[in-house]
């Protein structure tokens, strides 16, 4: 338990991914399999289902501490985390035992779960106590289930590469399932993590990825992409989807899905397996996942695959997108109102040879030949667009937002399939939108966590519901935001927060509106949780409007000018896709 | 009869006709210690413990209208009898005592109740009404034993040294860095102060507090003996250009504020040492309930937490009403951009007082 606690707070004093690497390395090799077994789950997100509930270790704490409710309650909000708080208020041990990781988990943590609440409270600190601080951090956040530690299971995976001298894409392939919530993990589990690949038991490199090909922004008048590009003859251009950009890999009957991040994310997405039935062996495919309007989806093959339009509209918001991958249990609900397919841009790998180094009109055409064999509604081709030059193609871009797309993607003809972002051997370009923007009041404000405990940080924004000539307007809140702002910024916002307090509720206080924000955010639906009967994505602060008056902050209807017009002719107010017809 | 009351320019004796720390320029203060937000600069006439002459001359100007007064020593203004007693937050800290009529008021300032060994451990002085700071006013600040701290600093050091790294920590350069001084164990390596620290150590030495030998980093030409050494130098070095010649550096922060791990990671060190020169939850209350006070006034920091706490444990407490912010976090939020507070400070903004540790 020491050895995981020490490592938990190595991990946590740093912002450097190496030195979180060499901590998890450090830790790794001097542990026993069976506590490193538990360390992989806990550090790649692995979460026990919560041992005590919450509510329980409130009441623990204030009985042990003997504190007043509401001084409990400040204590809380100043720390911005329950187990740190608990952890400071409780009494504990200068030295912790020296019982493993594992001893811990499986004896004394796991055994606490449904036990009735009396036992429990007479159980509980006995336990605690005998833990140093450190530790005992540690162990409260194993029983709250809060456990996080700023680790993405991508580097825990790293980190097990460098332990095993294995490639980190195949240590992720190996961790497929590793912390299911059901999942107890055994020293054997960990040393097959490790072990050398083995391929008389056909294990492969079967389902590796190739490295991600990454575009460059391209920003120019479109008058100077002649000179800058070249003619549009050139290039092959497409809609920029606004997806997760996806390698669909299958080779010995099976397929995977990976992320750009090189996460294996093919448990996120079952829709797509039929695709291991009638794709060969050998084929590798770069794409983009996105959420599939169903009645396009019927009626896919017999859309022409030139008609943009139609395709366009068949896409839905990355916001239900985002709902999806929310969940941790994929529902048939889910499955039924939130189906995605993957529009397919680019083949890497074909009849198990690798095409990277064909021209990008070569790969394209045996592309189109691949997405027609295979012919199934959840493997579509992300369409070309045509245009007799730059200007008539930029007229074409302007429809972007209408379409739910970011813009368009430029491809050169003859482009190699290159790694990252290297130019050398052919170059793509995303050619953006601009974000949408609107200038907002803050009316609440929360207190972040992390590096930003006890300082206001996160902000709910609003806009006015009538125009300024209108006698009784009121601000409508549509937006939270937290980030945007630089450090001495945030500090100052904080303190006008504390000054214009109107009135608290937990950690959130409402103010008097003083504060203008101009916001920015990547696309904009109608939705009927929200008040406003909007919600914005990726909403964050592009500037501190210190020049304008709250009165000159923008108002709903501005907002709603900014709607697709595919989603304001929508009836019921609502971006869902569940109710199509 | 109210013996002190705030007033925009601070706090007041309007028996005495005096002022207690006053932050606009008056005829009359009281000192009660020589940080920057305590003890500003222009009043008419200065009034301080005899052991803070040495820092209030050097950072006010040498030739400031001071009268200094041994603790426990009582002089008789306007018919109030004034006297000044440790307070343990840094050298030359004193609590005001006043007594009128029969009436004791004592205004501890900034105070500590843990005796560290480099100025006068603090002192409960009975009275009627106490008027106590609340910078860590919150169940959460509990303070470990200072021996603890610094075995916990030298294992640092020791072990950033066994490693060829020096270790930069980041102290205020008033009270805490002579503090951290004089736990450090020299025989782990040099010991390399910034210009900003050494002229307070030489106070401190002069006031017969023993520290370490200290050398600035222009002393040492050797890189190697860089690499073994500890570095004291104020926040406002950290990033700076100064830090380069220390290469591969590790470093950590020292201050009260480290207890939350919001805070150590908002200031991005790789160690947080949590030792502060302001008493924590339980040395506040241990301070206001020896005082015997029943009534009880909180001048900063968590000053609504703490008049609703003593409150609720039967006292009459009341927060001093100032127009400035009110929560610990708030100076906490102030500190990474904080350089060493500067006496020039005209800025009436509590922001600034509060960024004190
Ligand atoms: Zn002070
Ligand atoms: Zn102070």
């Amino acid at each position: 338990m020491k050895a995981f606690a020490n490592l938990y707070a190595r991990l946590d004093a740093t912002r450097s991914s190496n030195a979180k690497l060499a901590a998890m390395q450090d830790y790794l090799l001097a542990t026993a399999p069976e506590d490193a077994a538990w360390a992989v789950y806990f550090l790649s997100g692995g979460r026990p289902r919560q041992l005590v509930p919450s509510k329980l270790l409130r009441e623990l704490t204030l009985t042990v501490s003997n504190l007043p409710q509401w001084l409990f309650e400040e204590s809380y909000q100043a720390v911005g985390d329950l187990a740190e708080t608990m952890m400071l208020l409780l009494p504990k041990s200068p030295h912790t035992p020296d019982e493993s990781l594992t001893v811990w988990v499986e004896k004394q943590l796991l055994p606490l779960r449904g036990l009735p609440a009396e036992v429990l409270m007479a159980q509980l600190l006995p336990l605690l106590n005998q833990l140093d601080q450190q530790s005992q951090l540690v162990g409260i956040k194993l029983i709250t289930g809060s456990f996080r530690v700023g680790v993405s299971r991508l580097l825990v995976t790293r980190a097990l590469g460098l332990v095993s001298g294995i490639d980190a894409k195949q240590i992720a392939q190996r961790l497929v399932g590793y912390t299911d919530i059901s999942a107890r993990p055994t020293a054997a589990d960990y040393l097959k993590l490790i072990a050398p690949i083995n391929e008389e038991l056909g294990e492969r490199n079967d389902g590796q990825p190739y490295p991600f090909f990454l575009a460059h922004p391209l920003q120019a008048a479109t008058d100077a992409f002649d000179g800058l590009i070249g003619s549009s003859d050139n290039w092959l251009v497409e809609w920029k989807w606004d997806g997760i950009r996806s390698q669909l890999v299958k080779r010995n009957g099976q397929l995977w899905v990976w992320s750009r991040g090189e996460e294996l994310i093919t448990d996120r997405f079952p829709e797509l397996n039929v695709l291991a039935d009638y794709l060969p062996d050998g084929t590798v495919i770069d794409g983009e996942i996105v959420v599939w309007q169903h009645q396009y989806m019927e009626a896919a093959t017999s859309l022409s695959e030139t008609d943009s339009q139609a395709i366009a509209v068949g896409v839905q918001p990355f916001a239900l997108l985002q709902q999806r991958i929310g969940r941790k249990t994929l529902t048939a609900k889910i499955l039924h109102d939130i189906p995605v397919v993957i529009l397919a841009y680019d083949l890497l790998e074909w009849h198990g040879q690798d095409s990277r180094e064909q021209r990008q009109s070569v790969r394209r055409a045996q592309l189109e030949k691949v997405v027609a064999q295979c012919n199934q509604p959840q493997l579509q081709l992300s369409t070309l667009l045509t245009g007799v030059n730059w200007q008539d193609l930029n007229l074409q871009r302007a429809a972007s937002r209408s379409l739910g797309v970011e813009g368009m993607m430029l491809k050169r003809k003859d482009a190699q399939y290159g790694v990252g972002r290297t130019k050398d051997v052919g170059v793509w370009w995303k050619w953006k939108i601009d974000p949408y923007s609107v200038d907002a009041v803050l009316i609440y404000a929360q207190t972040g966590h992390g590096r930003r405990a006890g300082l206001y940080t996160d902000y709910t924004f609003a806009v006015w519901d009538a125009a300024d000539n209108e006698a009784e307007r009121k601000l409508v809140p549509f937006a939270k935001a937290y980030s945007g702002l630089t450090d001495v910024e945030m500090r100052e916002v904080d303190a006008v927060i504390r000054k214009t307090t109107v009135e608290k509720f937990g950690p959130v206080r409402s103010v008097t509106p003083t504060l203008v924000f101009e916001l920015g955010f990547e696309g904009i639906a109608l939705s009927s949780r929200h008040k406003s009967g909007i919600a914005v994505r990726f909403p964050r602060m592009l500037r501190w409007r210190k020049d304008k008056p709250i009165s000159e902050a923008d108002t709903l209807e501005t907002l709603k000018d900014l709607l697709p017009q595919t989603s304001r002719g929508a009836k019921n107010g609502d971006a869902k896709v569940g109710g199509s017809q | 009869m109210e013996l002190i009351v705030a007033r925009p320019e601070g706090l007041y004796c309007p028996p005495g006709d005096f002022y207690i720390d006053p932050w606009r320029q008056v005829e009359r203060a009281v000192i009660t210690h020589g940080h920057g937000d305590h003890a500003r600069t222009g009043h008419a006439h200065y009034l301080a413990a005899a052991p803070s002459e040495g820092i209030l001359r050097k950072r006010l100007g040498a030739n400031i209208d001071l009268l200094s007064l041994e603790y426990g020593q009582k002089i008789n203004h306007h018919g109030v009898t004034l006297s000044l007693h440790p307070a343990g937050h840094v050298l030359g800290s004193a609590q005001v005592r006043l007594e009128y009529k029969g009436e004791v008021w004592v205004a501890s300032g900034d105070y500590k109740v843990e005796d560290d060994g480099t100025c006068a451990p603090f002192e409960s002085v009975p009275c009627h009404t106490f008027i106590t700071e609340s910078t860590f006013g919150l169940p959460i600040y509990q303070w470990q034993p200072q021996n603890e701290i610094f075995a916990d600093i030298n294992q640092w050091w020791q072990s950033n040294a066994d490693n060829n790294r020096a270790s930069v920590l980041f102290c205020y350069a008033f009270g805490k860095a002579q503090r951290l001084l004089s736990g450090l164990n020299p025989d782990i390596g040099p010991i390399i102060v910034h210009g900003a620290v050494e002229p307070l150590n030489r106070v401190y030495r002069e006031a017969g507090v023993n520290l370490p030998h200290t050398q600035y980093v222009s002393d040492i030409q050797d890189m190697a003996q860089i690499r073994k050494s500890i570095v004291l130098a104020p926040p406002s070095t950290q990033g700076t250009s100064w830090m380069k010649r220390f290469g591969d550096y590790s470093d950590a922060f020292a201050s009260g504020w480290m207890q939350l791990r919001g805070a150590r990671r908002r200031r991005g060190v790789d160690r947080g040492f949590v030792m502060s020169d302001h008493a924590d939850w339980p040395g506040l209350q241990t301070a206001i309930m020896a005082t015997g006070a029943e009534r009880v006034f909180v001048t900063h920091g968590q000053v609504h937490t703490m008049v609703r706490w003593l409150n609720e444990q039967g006292l009459d407490a009341q927060g001093f009403n100032t127009e400035y912010g009110e929560e610990a976090a708030e100076a906490e939020a102030n500190l990474p951009s904080q350089t060493e507070p500067s006496i020039e400070a005209k800025s009436t903004d509590m922001n600034s007082l509060k960024a004190f540790d």
